[in-house]
């Protein structure tokens, strides 16, 4: 088993360090469905792959500069206190919701993500005052256009109140919800998906790491699962940094959606009819 | 904030997360490694410490268990190193807005380990 979960990490490390998801988003599910773990030790390898992805794909993001450093450290206000928030509240709700919650959560992200398949770049964002203020707005290198690609900021406060959001996701689901931080920033900020994507990755380790403290001591992080998920994770996760900056944007898109219609049917027809 | 400061604090947060990360991963690995070539655990049954201070003393033991588990636990405080690093580096550029930014995402961390520690 431990063979089958480092290469089911090794694939949930490269997707999230694509998407920005963390990979918590495939080793939930997939230490749940298909080797029929326990919640609490799923969400507890979950949220060492969210780390594991976040660090390890910052890591090339931030020294290639696609990461908005001031935008991530910024927004982890709103993600860490949410994540404390969705933690405690993890102890009360029954699992069978979390699984029905987690379902929807997915295809609504997925809506979202078609809605938006068409867009390269984002256009005439206007810059909020905040967000000049505190010197928010940034520019970055794309390789598939070839060209600095200079980008404002604007929703500053709502998406400060989105990512709070996202952390009581991620406190209650063990996943960094780092689809619901990619959507708040491409779709409320209007970020470029790639800085989005690479924000989003740099900012989940914080949010799992505010709640992963509290499953590491609670006795949810299983050695023998929680080794082979990070190994493999930091492995594709590195490959997936290579890859990722030299998709167009809206080939970045494409791929988010089977990702999360998939996952999404999964969780919901479990949150039904298991639990 | 010139865009050199900013790009010298990029390129500190950036090494700081590459040292915890290869760190963690060659820790959790030879503990890993351990384990799958002994069969043991180190721990009777399925048993695993989650205490800190346990968990060195397994280290100082050389079970398989307690070394992925502080590999683990290094990979769980990079991040957290990462905020506590970047509160200095934005201070000494006297960035004082993002210093309090930083310090203020630290403190609700140290936050939440406390309260994990004292709901269990």
């Amino acid at each position: 088993m431990a063979l089958q979960i480092f290469l089911i990490a090794i694939a949930a490390g490269f997707i999230g360090s694509l998407l920005g998801l963390g990979g918590g988003i495939i080793i939930t599910p997939v230490l749940t469905l298909l080797f029929g773990l326990d919640i609490k030790y799923a969400i507890g390898a979950s949220v060492v792959s969210v780390i594991a992805t976040s660090s390890g794909a910052a890591v090339a993001y931030i020294k290639d500069k696609i990461t908005n450093v001031r935008v991530g450290m910024f927004l982890e206000i709103g993600t860490t206190l949410g994540a404390i928030t969705g933690a405690f509240l993890s102890a009360i709700i029954n699992p069978k919701y979390l699984f029905f919650i987690f379902g929807l959560f997915l295809l609504f992200s997925a809506i979202m993500m078609i809605k938006k398949s068409k867009q390269e770049l984002p256009q005439n964002v206007k810059p909020h005052p905040v967000a000049e203020k505190l010197g928010l707005n940034g520019e970055y290198y794309d390789k598939v256009l070839k060209r600095e690609v200079a980008y404002n900021v604007t929703g500053v406060y709502g998406g400060l109140g989105m990512m709070y959001g996202a952390g009581v996701l991620s406190g209650l689901l063990g996943i960094g919800s780092g689809i619901f931080k990619v959507m708040a920033m491409d779709f409320h900020m209007k970020l470029p998906i790639k800085v989005s994507s690479a924000t989003s990755n740099f900012m989940i380790g914080v949010t799992a790491a505010a709640s992963a403290g509290v499953y590491f001591l609670r006795g949810s992080i299983d050695p023998k699962i929680a080794a082979p998920v990070a190994l493999g994770v930091l492995i594709g996760a590195t490959v997936g940094t290579r890859i990722m900056q030299r998709l167009k944007s809206k080939t970045l898109r494409l791929i988010f959606v089977p990702v999360l219609i998939f996952t999404s049917v999964e969780m919901i027809i479990k949150g039904v009819f298991n639990g | 904030m010139s865009n050199n400061n900013a790009e010298q604090i990029e390129s500190v947060i950036s090494k700081s997360l590459k040292i915890g990360v290869i760190l963690s991963a060659v820790i959790t690995l030879v503990g890993f490694a351990m384990f799958l070539i002994t069969g043991n655990s180190g721990y009777p049954d399925k048993f695993f410490p989650t205490d800190p201070l346990q968990i060195f003393a397994g280290v100082a033991a050389l079970k398989p268990y307690a070394i992925i588990l502080t590999g683990l636990m290094i990979l769980i405080l990079t991040p957290v190193l990462r905020v506590g690093i970047s509160i200095i580096l934005f201070l000494k550029e006297k960035d004082y807005k993002f210093t309090v930014i930083t310090a203020v995402v630290f403190v609700i961390l140290i936050i939440s380990f406390l309260l994990g520690k004292v709901e269990q």
